[in-house]
């Protein structure tokens, strides 16, 4: 007896691409002309509206007090005073905004989805508040109401950040969540003998890792933009820093700092994703349990 | 986990082995959500190396029975047995169930062969191990070419046999398959059928399978259950569920049926003119007026100038045509061979008689079920 659905059976069957179809009758290709130039016009608005702001602090940024092309300010940005202790207290709360967030959200988002999906709306209106409510209202109410030693210690922060990075957090974890059937996949896994924190290692996490890339980008990018809280809880992060700078620089060291902030977000996602596709590839290469 | 034992499955040694797999005792499970009662009190005993076929329309429990069985939901009362353990405070994971999904549940980070060899990593098997038997598996599925793809590089049906083979991986000791053919087109449907049933077969593994396509449950199962709002109609199997039907709900669920009224005197009905004695079950103790209840099968035509009924409607199923007879409010359905279907024209008068021994017959228009009164 030969092997069931083995080559050549009906199992072997697969889906045929058909024949391209032309999509536009005689009429048509205006109406596609015309599409395509209102998207033309629609993307370069948007991306004025974008890059100019970016332009022109790039520009700024370039140039020297007398206004002549100069990379001087990006020279003294790292010697300038305080910038370094700044810049690596801001990674210090943008890493443990990221490890507390995902600590608190994924399990909670997962739970959710699966166990008490009635739940999702309510979430979505409680994580919503932190952009209804104003950051000094937080913080102004977790300065009173925390002890002295909380408040000496610049990881408070960081359990602010979190609420504030809740709305996003949230919603990329929601959306990866909502595109794969994740009560069925934990299901199956659990009949197939994994744990929950099996199933959540080696199922459900690597099925939303571009959620949790999001998440995480969008944490730091807020972390490292983050200036009342900061400000007011008397932590001088990269946003607190710059605007208290002073030199005679007339600005061009901070307006660095704004852009080495920016371009600096840009190669972390990139990386990111760069470094989340190659994982694909490589376990997509890789054969063997 | 059981002896039972999943070999390589080189073709030709593997023999039909019964009496292997596990006995499953359902006894009284009531399970409520909310004001619907998903299951009333529901008794089923599967044999080892059965395979059961929970057949019914949407909403009567059947697929809730599956996953109490699988641990994925609780009972509010009753006992889920195997092999004499009751399985109340065993969770899912230690059950040693395999389940195939209907949709699919393959794992999207993972290749066919990882997919296959998960439970077997669940189970602390070395990767040599693991291996070994994941491209076992897929060699008995037809799929050892594609262990290196991907689950959204596969076809809906290539993926349901990888998921069989992840569920067959762990050497279950029931196999538990919601409605695992319904989103497979045709073609690939009836070839998967028939590859479940001969592995099923072959490994002798206790298999409840969950669907609401009677043509599945008619060429697969041992035995069938038939189920209509949380509660069992008759367990049989599927040769005597169609031909000796003991309720009405059954009757018109599994086949089609004709309603006719009649009225019961003396054990007998009329139908047609004809003088019939009534069915043993559910309708033998009725009396009065009452519905018989005719498969298509049942009925002989004939052409006749003076008959009252008169052909308006004809269904052509390749060596059988079903002729719809109108006989004054009555539309009754009838088998005849397509040559002998071809023959007769629409509109034209014919006279029907009953070639059925007895005849089923239920309370007048006791049961509707939609899906059934919807067939030609």
């Amino acid at each position: 007896m030969a092997p069931i659905g083995g080559p050549g059976s009906l199992f072997e069957f697969e889906a045929v691409e058909s024949e391209p179809v032309a999509e536009f009758s005689s009429g048509a290709p205006t109406r596609r002309r015309r599409i395509r130039w209102w998207r033309l016009v629609v993307l370069v608005l948007a991306g004025v509206y974008f890059l100019i702001p970016i332009y022109a602090g790039l520009k700024f940024s370039f140039e020297n007090v007398a206004g002549h092309l100069s990379d001087q300010a990006f020279r003294d940005l790292p010697s300038a005073p305080g910038f370094t202790a700044a810049l690596t207290l801001s990674l210090k709360l943008a890493l443990a905004t990221v490890v507390i967030s995902t600590v608190l959200m994924v399990p909670t988002s997962i739970y959710v989805h699966v166990r008490v999906p009635q739940l999702r709306r309510l979430l979505d209106v409680v994580t919503v508040l932190p952009i209804v409510i104003p950051p000094i209202v937080l913080i102004v109410g977790v300065l009173g109401a925390f002890p002295q030693w909380a408040k000496a210690s610049p990881y408070l922060l960081s359990f602010m950040y979190v609420i504030l990075a809740m709305p996003f957090v949230y919603r990329s974890l929601d959306a990866g969540l909502g595109a794969i059937d994740l009560k069925t996949l934990a299901e199956a896994s659990r009949s197939l003998g994994g744990n929950w924190f099996k199933t959540l290692w080696r199922v459900i996490l690597p099925n939303i890792r571009p959620a949790l890339l999001s998440a995480t980008v969008l944490t730091l990018a807020l972390v490292f933009g983050e200036y009342t809280m900061a400000s007011l809880d008397l932590w001088t992060t990269i946003p607190v820093w710059i605007v208290q700078f002073n030199t005679s620089s007339n600005g061009h060291i901070q307006v660095a700092a704004s852009m080495l902030g920016l371009v600096g977000t840009w190669i972390l996602l990139v990386l990111v994703v760069s470094l989340d596709r190659s994982q694909s590839r490589r376990s997509r290469r890789k054969l063997g349990a | 986990m059981t002896q039972m034992k999943v070999t390589p499955m080189t073709n030709s040694m593997v023999q039909p082995t019964a009496g292997v797999g596990a006995a499953v005792s359902l006894e009284n499970l009531v399970r409520t959500f909310g004001a619907v009662r998903a299951l009333d009190g529901l008794t089923l005993k599967i044999e080892p190396g059965e395979f059961m076929a929970l057949l019914g329309p949407s909403g009567c429990g059947k697929t809730t029975v599956l996953r109490v069985l699988a641990g994925f939901e609780l009972l509010d009362s009753g006992r889920v047995v195997v092999d004499g353990v009751d399985l109340r405070d065993v969770s899912a994971r230690k059950r040693d169930m395999g389940m195939v999904f209907q949709s699919y549940s393959l794992f999207p980070n993972m290749n066919a062969l990882n997919n296959v060899a998960f439970g077997l990593r669940m189970r602390k098997q070395s990767s040599s191990v693991r291996r070994k038997k994941a491209v076992e598996l897929l060699e008995m599925v037809g799929l050892a070419d594609q262990a290196a793809k991907y689950p959204h590089q596969m076809s809906g049906g290539q993926q349901q046999r990888v998921a069989l083979a992840r569920a067959l991986a762990i050497e279950p000791r029931v196999l538990l398959l919601d409605e695992p053919l319904s989103a497979l087109d045709a073609i690939v449907r009836a070839e998967l059928r028939d590859q479940i049933r001969l592995l099923q077969q072959r490994l002798a593994i206790t298999t409840v399978f969950v669907t609401h396509d009677q043509e599945e449950v008619l060429s697969m199962a041992d035995r069938v259950c038939v189920m209509s709002r949380g509660h069992i109609e008759q367990v049989a199997p599927p040769s005597e569920l169609y031909a000796r039907p003991v309720t009405a709900f059954v009757a018109q669920f599994v086949g089609i049926s004709s309603r006719v009224p009649v009225d019961v005197s003396n054990g007998e009905v009329v139908v047609f003119g004809q003088r019939c004695p009534v069915r043993s079950g559910e309708g033998s103790t009725l009396t009065g007026g009452v519905d018989a209840l005719l498969r298509p099968e049942d009925i002989a035509i004939e052409v006749d100038a003076e008959g009252k009924g008169f052909v308006t409607r004809k269904s052509f199923f390749g060596a059988m045509t079903r002729v719809v007879v109108q006989t004054g409010d009555i539309s009754v359905r009838v088998d005849v061979r397509s040559d002998v279907g071809s023959d007769i024209d629409l509109g034209t008068h014919v006279r029907l008689s009953i070639v059925a021994r007895d005849v089923l017959v239920a309370s007048r228009q006791e049961v509707v079920v939609p899906d059934a009164a919807a067939t030609p």
